[in-house]
């Protein structure tokens, strides 16, 4: 059978667009919610003072930091929302630290940020109330999240001095900013990855550990066979070591 | 009460427990039994406790675990969770994993019983290790134990058989990985490992199979042979009778303690319950393997902080130190030597420690038998090897937590890693100097105090003006402790009647050598008299005689 030549060149044509498009809707990269003239002054100006000297004057990027244009208000959130911007000391990471801004300060500049070029925006409430589908959250978290932060979010390491934090304390904003914008060595987990629903059941699963202490008892950090070998050896065979002692003593 | 005495003098109607402990010794003779068996005698110490630990352990493995086994099921069909634990509910799992979930949530006592049952696993072989080190160090392992040094050798094998296979049973992510990297190492040994692998799982890993299979090795086969050798074990004790420390009336030829009956049936019955409490409390208050936390297992993903219980870190430990780039291409078949390299050396490892009495014989060949101990200080070399071991199968054993190490002090997981191979390498060497240095300057230090007494402080003066510091002399329990020791000599390499001298005996002479040349001997009979003779104070002057190179005519 016959084809027209332009045929093959239509269906080319379509995927292209119904991928490429399919891709633009269900990726986060949308604008976020402008934030008003003066907030994004407001911010502009807390930027200067305070992040410009590494991460430029126009956030285009400097010699100590890297461009923020198109981060977008997610990543500012995170960044600043959980102490770890502005910066602090060099090494393989930046640390968690208490947080330098109000949370007032921090949305200025995010607005700022975000009005440079489009970013993931600050999640939507509705996403972050724990209401999701633990169980669901939960073989997302293992097969997504645990190789570096532990099956139950206790945190990993990571190659050369970088690792993996743990997720206790960690708010429900921060965790769902995080998996949008992948800080450091944390890879991204785009809405076509894992989609908000998705992200909203994983952020269940960790509400739900970090709300219902162990039902078996102190959880000796909840790093596994390591944590128990070592109380094995210390607290049981050394509180029976103590028995035998006494047992061997004389009795008089 | 009347007690057991011969019925048929007795006026008295013997009560029922006279009565009942009559009738069984007229048709069991349990008296005869008693009377032999009950006068056993144990000395008494506290490092001589610590078998009995392992095996009180082994006691409550096998009453927690027979509990298990009414509730566990052993099966790799899948089934959709439907108990109490909430972030799993509707997830799709094997029936061995949602059998273990509801032994912890939804079967009484479920929860406290898997908890002692995996506490206690862990303290049986904690318990049996340290055991093992104790009847190193103090030489117990000597003629005419030295068989039954080996079946206590293969005992500890057995229990961490026994650990691994059990902490393979829930089927949760956890023990998946555990059981993935076994595979691994099966498939990585040339020729017959994929055969294998194939054979144990049943096909591919993970199959279908592997579950049950390993359940008929948990409750059986292990725990069986775990049994025979215990029995062994015991009864090599009583034929040998318990060894014993140096000390006035103690020798090689005798026992000094207290009787089996009514002693040690009191003290060892009320230390199983002690040991009970102890692991009771624990698995009460403290979590362990919380399989809940870790998931259904699944072929993908792999938690961080993935590690096997303690007992069968080093051989992780060994996995995660060698160094990778060795692996061998022979035409297009790979031989992997980060699977190979690990495996070798921890067989070696094994290997050696199972001969070592064979080995230490083969230096000393010494014929005699053995039943005082040795204080560790009174055999550097053994001591110094014992210590270079320790530190080698610690070094192996810390290298299954490089990523908890490298995360909680804040350091480079690359560079913990280096240290820890430069450690495996360098580690066992320095313990070996440090020790023998240690215990020839205690051994030195002994021979002061035999000779001169030890110092008071008390400076007098006498008469005639002179000031002597009082030295205190050691009394005769603790002069026994410190001159009661086998004193050995290295051994010359002599020609056989053929006029040659083999190369075994080459060997044999230097590694004698380096056993002995440096030794302390003991204080003799003569140095004693003569140090404590009155008015002899050059005498005591003297430094203690140090024999070097000298060589048995």
């Amino acid at each position: 059978m016959r084809r027209r030549p332009w045929a093959a060149g239509l269906v080319v044509f379509l995927g292209l667009v119904l991928s490429g498009g399919g891709y633009a809707t269900a990726t986060n990269i949308v604008q976020a919610e402008a934030g008003s003239p003066i907030q994004v002054e407001e911010g502009r100006k807390l930027f200067l003072a305070n992040c410009a000297s590494c991460h430029g004057t126009n956030g285009e990027g400097a010699i100590g930091g890297p461009s923020l244009i198109g981060v977008g208000a997610a990543s500012v959130d995170f960044q600043v929302g959980t102490g770890r911007m502005p910066g602090q000391g060099s090494g393989p990471q930046l640390r968690a630290k208490p947080v330098q801004f109000t949370q007032e300060q921090i949305s200025a500049m995010a607005a700022y940020v975000a009005s440079l070029a489009p970013g993931p925006a600050i999640p939507d409430e509705e996403y972050l109330r724990g209401d999701g589908d633990a169980t669901h959250g939960g073989e997302l978290f293992r097969i997504n999240c645990a190789m570096c932060h532990n099956a139950v979010g206790a945190g990993g390491a990571l190659t050369e001095g970088k690792f993996a934090p743990a997720l206790a304390g960690s708010t429900p904003k921060h965790t769902y900013e995080a998996m949008v914008t992948g800080p450091q060595n944390m890879p991204v987990f785009n809405d076509a990855n894992l989609t908000p629903e998705d992200k909203k059941d994983i952020i269940t699963y960790l509400k739900y550990i970090e709300d219902n202490d162990s039902v078996a008892g102190f959880e000796l950090g909840s790093i596994g066979p390591v944590a128990e070998g070592l109380f094995t050896w210390i607290f049981g065979l050394g509180f029976i070591i103590a028995i035998t002692v006494w047992l061997g003593a004389k009795s008089n | 009460m009347t007690s057991t005495t011969d019925t048929s003098t007795t006026e008295a109607k013997p009560g029922f427990v006279g009565g009942a402990a009559n009738y069984l010794d007229e048709r069991l003779s349990v008296s005869a039994v008693l009377k032999g068996f009950g006068r056993k005698v144990f000395p008494d110490h506290w490092s001589f406790m610590l078998g009995e630990v392992a095996l009180y352990s082994f006691v409550i493995l096998v009453l927690s675990g027979t509990f298990l086994t009414f509730f566990y099921q052993p099966s790799m069909a899948e089934v959709h969770y439907d108990g109490s634990y909430a972030p799993l509910k509707g997830a799709q799992m094997s029936i061995a994993y949602a059998s273990s979930l509801d032994i912890s949530f939804d079967i009484r006592g479920g929860l406290i019983m898997r908890q002692v049952h995996h506490w206690a696993a862990l303290l049986f072989v904690a318990a049996a290790g340290l055991h093992m080190l104790r009847v190193f160090f103090t030489g117990a392992f000597r003629k005419p134990r030295e068989l039954n040094w080996v079946v206590g050798f293969l005992l500890f094998l057995m229990g961490m058989g026994a650990g691994f296979t059990g902490y393979s049973l829930p089927d949760d992510l956890l023990s998946g990985n555990g059981l993935r990297i076994i595979d691994g190492m099966i498939k990585g040994i040339p020729v017959i490992g994929t055969a294998f692998s194939s054979g144990f799982f049943g096909g591919e890993f993970p199959g279908t199979e592997v579950v049950a299979r390993l359940y008929s090795l948990h409750i059986m086969i292990l725990p069986a042979l775990i049994i025979v050798l215990i029995g062994v074990h015991l009864m090599m004790v009583i034929i040998h009778k318990h060894t014993h420390y140096s000390g006035p009336g103690r020798t090689d030829d005798n026992v000094v303690g207290y009787p089996l009956m009514p002693v040690y049936v009191a003290k060892a019955g009320g230390f199983f319950f002690l040991v009970f409490g102890v692991v009771a409390a624990i698995a009460a208050t403290f979590t362990i393997n919380p399989i809940w936390n870790y998931g259904p297992y699944d072929p993908s993903p792999v938690s961080a902080g993935t590690q096997p219980d303690w007992y069968i870190g080093w051989l992780d430990g060994a996995l995660r130190l060698a160094p990778s780039g060795w692996d061998i291409s022979i035409f297009d078949y790979v031989i992997p030597m980060g699977v190979m390299v690990p495996l070798i050396v921890s067989l070696l490892f094994l290997a050696l420690v199972a001969a070592y009495p064979f080995i230490e014989n083969w230096v000393t060949k010494d014929k005699r038998e053995h039943h005082v101990l040795d204080r560790p200080r009174n055999a550097p070399t053994r001591t110094a090897i014992g210590a270079a071991g320790v530190t080698f199968y610690a070094v192996l054993w810390a290298g299954a937590s490089t990523d908890l190490i490298a995360t909680n002090f804040q350091m480079s997981l690359n560079q913990v890693l280096v240290a820890m191979q430069i450690m495996l390498l360098i580690g066992p060497g320095i313990a070996y100097f440090v020790t023998k240095r240690a215990c020839i300057a205690l051994q030195n230090k002994d021979r002061e105090v035999v000779l001169h007494g030890r110092e008071t402080g008390r400076v007098v003066r006498l008469p005639h003006g002179e000031y002597i510091e009082v030295h205190e002399t050691v009394d005769k329990y603790e002069l026994w402790k410190l001159i009661d020791y086998k004193d050995y000599q290295p051994v010359l390499a002599r020609p056989d009647s053929n006029g040659k001298i083999s190369l075994s005996n080459r060997l044999r002479s230097a590694v004698s050598k380096i056993y002995f040349e440096d030794r302390i001997a003991p204080v003799s009979k003569a140095e004693y008299e003569l140090a404590h003779a009155d008015h002899a104070p050059e005498a005591v002057e003297q430094k203690p005689s140090r024999k070097r190179k000298s060589i048995d005519a």
